[in-house]
């Protein structure tokens, strides 16, 4: 019979199931730290988010990124095409320029061509001076990342019918494209959380009255009454005015989706012990939404609230294209691209279509970065 | 059965009324009435105005009433299919529509065969072969579906038809059709040119549905009663055909309340892209000339096809669904 056997060691509870640091992190982290772990995980959430911050910068920094500005014109260069930046010439190295081009009118169809003239060779200027502006309207100054050639020209993308350069015209219609879906996400997302909120909270008649009304807003074909209710601004509104009121149009029909997240959240959340316990205190329906039951699924709101941004980019871009939207000189992506309306213009000269480009990148990320947000909202699944 | 109809039709009652009071409100929204444009337009023009005219014509149209009777007229002309009066084209509306409102219903109904048609299909190889290249490839091309803004895309299509086969692929008829009473002809140049739309249309509803599909599915997949009949040693395929296919039919037909309107906005804007004689270019146009009523009744058309399209899915959905008859609310 062998002797009964006692461990020396003393005792350790967590022997059976150690907790490695990284688990005891987990088990420790806050519910959004969870969130920003499983944020992480999602490989195409982070790429797109880390596009959309450059772009955002791109158009943060605008003014200084493109080497002309909104409306400078060139006379001599309408409807030029794209040029290629070149680093060789004849084999040797000159570093990055242009070639000049050579114009002439094509009696047959009337279309503007250009050519490349290779004895003109114009080297990009770095850092340089060129068209003034009105630093985040803040200081006047002329300092431009790249310029053409002193006495050169640079089209990137090309140029419209006025002899704009499309490059510093997308560049800086980014900046109006990217902030209307964010300032129509707020408008969109405190009307949803109020409204929503009185739904579901009050519940009975109230609730029934906004549930048709959202039905009904819902079954509206969406496009069709923005157009109408855009062709009701009133012509004299300055542009300025104009675009806070499409933001307001986009945001009108926005926040039912999340009116009725709420809502249902709301409702089932009211029962819950700590809900009553806030109400015996006497704490008044504001307080008690704002305060102990909205943060409860924030998480979640913001995440519907980045799906539906494209929607409103998106929507903005189709008003202008048609016309109905933002008016010049107010310049959007959507505006850019009323140019490419006409087929026969767009046929001899493609580059008017450029403008599509970045809206895509865009749309994409914000679809796919919302995606990954919804997916770390609840980080407990 | 019949009582559900019923139901469904009467709750449509009030649904109409509120359309109707938004479109009405958004005719009136615009400072001044068409007839105040037009005087404007007319002396600066430098024509003289007859004020007897003027005078007839507000009266005519109930311009002088207030605003509620003004209504009145308005709604209940739109009940016996007087639809008011298009001041531009100096036409009653319902002459100026002609068979447009009938080609948009056209494009409307093939384009949601065709979402059914391709969505259906893929949502379910998406989701049995979950994680798989077919998935992953397919997921990504519905990403850039969903992405791409039809009026884009039936831009980049009309460039791309324009320079590689040197054709115009708007329109929606061989040029010596329009105007021409319907016949067999004329059918077939229809649908010989509706097939451009159709796809320009349908991608990004087809895949939106692909995406709903294929999680509803895998949602169903998950449940126990397919992993208890897959242990009793149901084949695969008979095991997803008969069983979780059939649960996520219910949302197929359900989520057509969410696609129509879509579709809808997408042939609007696709049309005036493309130039089709359906309601969206003259919308505009009529938008843009500030022709409030013409504008009003295509909008109130446009809602109203919705609403219906909404209400027959709905009776199919309870023709499908014994719950849903019985407690007479669609539960997605």
């Amino acid at each position: 019979m062998s002797t009964h056997y006692v461990s020396e060691a003393p005792f350790d509870p967590h022997s059976v199931e150690r907790l490695t640091p990284e688990q005891e992190r987990l088990y420790l982290a806050s519910q959004w730290q969870l969130m920003w772990l499983k944020l992480k995980q999602h490989r195409l959430a982070v790429g797109s988010s880390a596009v959309l911050a450059v772009i955002y910068l791109l158009a943060l920094f605008c003014e200084f990124l493109s080497p002309y500005n909104l409306h400078t014109r060139h006379t001599d260069y309408i409807y030029a095409p794209p040029q290629r930046v070149h680093v060789f010439h004849d084999g040797e190295f000159v570093g990055p320029f242009v070639y000049g081009y050579r114009y002439q009118l094509n009696m047959e169809n009337l279309k503007r061509e250009y050519t490349s003239d290779t004895e003109n060779i114009q080297k990009l200027r770095f850092f340089c001076r060129g068209d003034e502006y009105k630093f985040w309207g803040l200081a006047e100054t002329n300092v431009h990342f790249v310029c053409p050639a002193s006495d050169g020209y640079l089209f990137l993308f090309g140029t419209d019918r006025l002899g704009r350069d499309m490059y510093s015209r997308i560049l800086h219609g980014a900046k109006i494209s990217l902030t209307i879906g964010l300032v129509g996400i707020v408008l969109s997302f405190i009307l949803g959380i109020v409204i929503g909120g009185i739904a579901g909270y009050y519940g009975g008649v109230v609730d029934n009255i906004i549930q048709r009304l959202i039905e009904i807003l819902r079954s509206f074909p969406e496009l069709p009454l923005w157009m109408a209710l855009s062709a009701t601004l009133p012509v004299t509104w300055s542009p300025i005015l104009v675009f806070f009121g499409i933001t307001l149009i986009l945001a009108l029909l926005d926040w039912t989706g999340l009116a009725r997240a709420v809502r249902s959240k709301l409702l089932s959340l009211r029962e819950e012990d700590y809900c009553t316990a806030a109400q015996l205190m006497g704490a008044k329906p504001r307080r008690i939404i704002g305060r102990h039951l909205l943060p409860g699924f924030m998480s979640h709101l913001i995440a519907s609230a980045s799906l539906s941004i494209p929607g409103m980019i998106l929507g903005e871009t189709a008003l202008s294209f048609l016309g109905l939207g933002l008016r010049p000189p107010i310049t959007s992506w959507g505006v850019l691209l009323n140019e490419a309306q006409n087929i026969n213009v767009v046929a001899l000269y493609p580059w008017l279509m450029l403008p599509v480009v970045p809206v895509i990148i865009v749309i994409l990320a914000f679809n796919f970065l919302g995606d990954g947000l919804r997916d770390a909202a609840d980080p407990y699944k | 059965m019949i009582g559900y109809i019923l139901k469904r039709l009467l709750f449509m009652i009030p649904t109409l009324f509120v359309i109707s009071v938004l479109v009405f409100v958004i005719i009136q929204l615009p400072p001044g009435d068409y007839l105040e444009t037009y005087i404007a337009e007319l002396q600066s023009q430098g024509e003289s105005v007859d004020p007897d005219r003027i005078q007839f014509l507000r009266a005519e149209y109930g311009l002088d009433k207030p605003i509620h009777e003004q209504y009145l007229v308005w709604a209940s002309g739109m009940l016996v299919g007087d639809y008011g009066y298009s001041f531009e084209y100096g036409l009653p509306v319902n002459e100026v529509i002609g068979d447009r409102l009938f080609l948009t219903i056209i494009i409307s109904v093939v384009t949601i065969i065709f979402t059914w048609a391709i969505a259906f299909p893929i949502g379910i190889y998406s989701a049995t072969h979950q994680y798989s290249w077919g998935d992953y490839g397919l997921s990504f091309i519905g990403f850039i579906g969903l992405a791409t803004p039809n009026f884009l895309l039936a831009l980049v299509m009309l460039y791309l038809a324009n320079v590689y086969f040197g054709t115009s692929i708007g329109g929606l008829m061989d040029p010596e059709y329009i105007d021409q009473p319907w016949g067999i002809e004329k059918l077939v140049s229809v649908l010989e040119h509706l097939w451009i739309p159709v796809v320009v249309i349908g991608t990004s509803g087809t895949a939106g549905m692909i995406r709903r599909l294929r999680a509803n599915l895998l949602d169903e997949l998950q449940k126990q009663y397919v992993v208890t009949a897959r242990a009793k040693g149901m084949k695969e395929k008979k095991l997803v055909r008969k069983y979780p296919l059939r649960m996520s039919m219910n949302f197929f037909i359900a989520d057509i309340g969410s696609l129509l309107p879509s579709v809808i906005s997408g042939a609007e804007i696709t049309a005036i892209v493309l130039s089709l004689p359906t309601t969206g270019p003259m919308m505009l146009n009529a938008l843009q000339s500030q022709d409030m009523y013409l504008a009003g009744s295509f909008l109130m058309f446009l809602a109203m096809l919705t609403v219906i399209g909404v209400m027959l899915s709905d009776i199919l959905l309870a023709m499908l669904d014994p719950r849903i008859r019985l407690q007479g609310s669609a539960t997605k």
